[in-house]
């Protein structure tokens, strides 16, 4: 490329600028509905998968979208995805598995108030 | 660029190959970002596992007390706005930081956007939003820190280890790094440990940012040809907000 002085500005792609405004407005939609889940349904475990699957969502197209990686070659694609796929199997091993594990042999007694008997245990 | 016509006559381990067509800034960025990913990886597994294993609350979330004999509802300890005392308004604060964070990444795609098109003003403008976006985040996760400690509501009464001996029923305002009045000594080490690691990375993001952008108003990626740098500093800002969506679910939601 010739070292010029006065830089050749390219115009603006109007469709890009739009999908950029696309990608923010759901992420923000899917942080309201996260919101929704957290307001209108009682904790449990369905609550928090639903909770950590919108999360996956939201990460998907942030590293999809705004870090470019879904525009990369698959070998990039892969060099980044398969390490954290181990991770997260890491993790469910680790919390999961391991924490309920370490809790049940510690004999850990979770705290249930008087008078609230009625409450439900199911979860 | 000129390799590629070459490259049927050599090896490929001879060099000049670049299979994952990124260039050596931008892959050691990724690289140094899934490294990064691990280590708040282990943060989180930590909080997870140590969650999971503490006694959880199981009565009518209504008639949630604060205790440090049990895990909180987060909901119920994230629930104050700045300017609105007493008023409780559970996790709206948080979502105002997600908000912003949210926000300086879009600022910063486009910024990205700009540079490609070799638009200096319109890298210089958005390279400055997402700056103010950085500092106010910033800003909130200050005051979030500062009421957290400084403590809200009735005291929680405890037994406390304090300069060496156990001191029974004592009344816990606040949080520290040794207990709070919130739940177990765990919940606030915990919250310190991983929001300030968290943070220390936007602000980190925020000086780096401020470098790119004086670089780009003084025309040093102009005269460069090219503004790759503002793609790799754009790639460390959405980590940056990437690992608060995880903060964000892990800490405040679940």
């Amino acid at each position: 490329m010739e070292q010029t002085s006065n830089v050749v500005v390219q115009p603006v792609d109007k469709n890009k600028i739009r999908g950029i405004w696309k990608i923010a407005g759901i992420l923000a939609i899917i942080t309201l509905i996260e919101y929704a889940f957290a307001f209108m349904m009682d904790a449990g475990t369905l609550r928090n998968v639903i909770f950590v699957g919108l999360t996956i969502v939201k990460a998907f197209y942030i590293v999809s979208e705004f870090m470019h990686l879904g525009h990369e070659v698959k070998g990039l694609i892969y060099s980044v995805l398969l390490p954290m796929i181990f991770i997260v199997w890491l993790i469910v091993a680790l919390v999961e598995l391991e924490g309920g594990a370490v809790k049940s042999s510690r004999g850990t007694v979770d705290y249930h108030p008087t008078g609230s008997e009625q409450v439900d245990d199911s979860h | 660029m000129a390799t590629t016509a070459t490259v049927g006559n050599k090896s490929l381990w001879a060099g000049g190959v670049a299979p994952l067509k990124a260039s050596y800034g931008k892959l050691m960025m990724w690289f140094f970002l899934l490294s990064d990913a691990f280590t708040f990886s282990g943060l989180l597994i930590t909080y997870a596992f140590l969650r999971w294993s503490a006694p959880a609350y199981k009565g009518d979330p209504s008639d949630f007390v604060f205790s440090t004999e049990y895990w909180p509802i987060p909901e119920k300890v994230y629930d104050a706005f700045p300017g609105l005392h007493g008023v409780e308004a559970p996790l709206f604060f948080v979502g105002l930081m997600t908000f912003i964070l949210i926000l300086s990444s879009v600022t910063m795609v486009l910024a990205v956007e700009a540079g490609q098109r070799m638009d200096k003003k319109g890298v210089v403008k958005w390279m400055l939003w997402t700056i103010i976006g950085g500092i106010a985040f910033l800003s909130c996760q200050a005051w979030e820190w500062s009421h957290f400690i400084s403590g809200s509501g009735v005291a929680t009464i405890g037994d406390v280890f304090i300069n060496g001996r156990w001191v029974e029923n004592y009344e816990i305002m606040g949080a520290g790094l040794s207990f709070n009045q919130y739940g177990p000594p765990a919940f606030a080490a915990l919250f310190f440990f991983i929001t300030g690691f968290h943070g220390f990375h936007v602000f980190s993001g925020v000086v780096i940012n401020i470098i790119t952008f004086f670089n780009a108003a003084n025309g040093m990626y102009e005269k460069r040809g090219h503004y790759e740098m503002i793609e790799k500093v754009g790639l460390y800002w959405h980590f940056v907000d990437l690992v608060w969506v995880f903060v964000f679910t892990f800490f405040y939601l679940i």
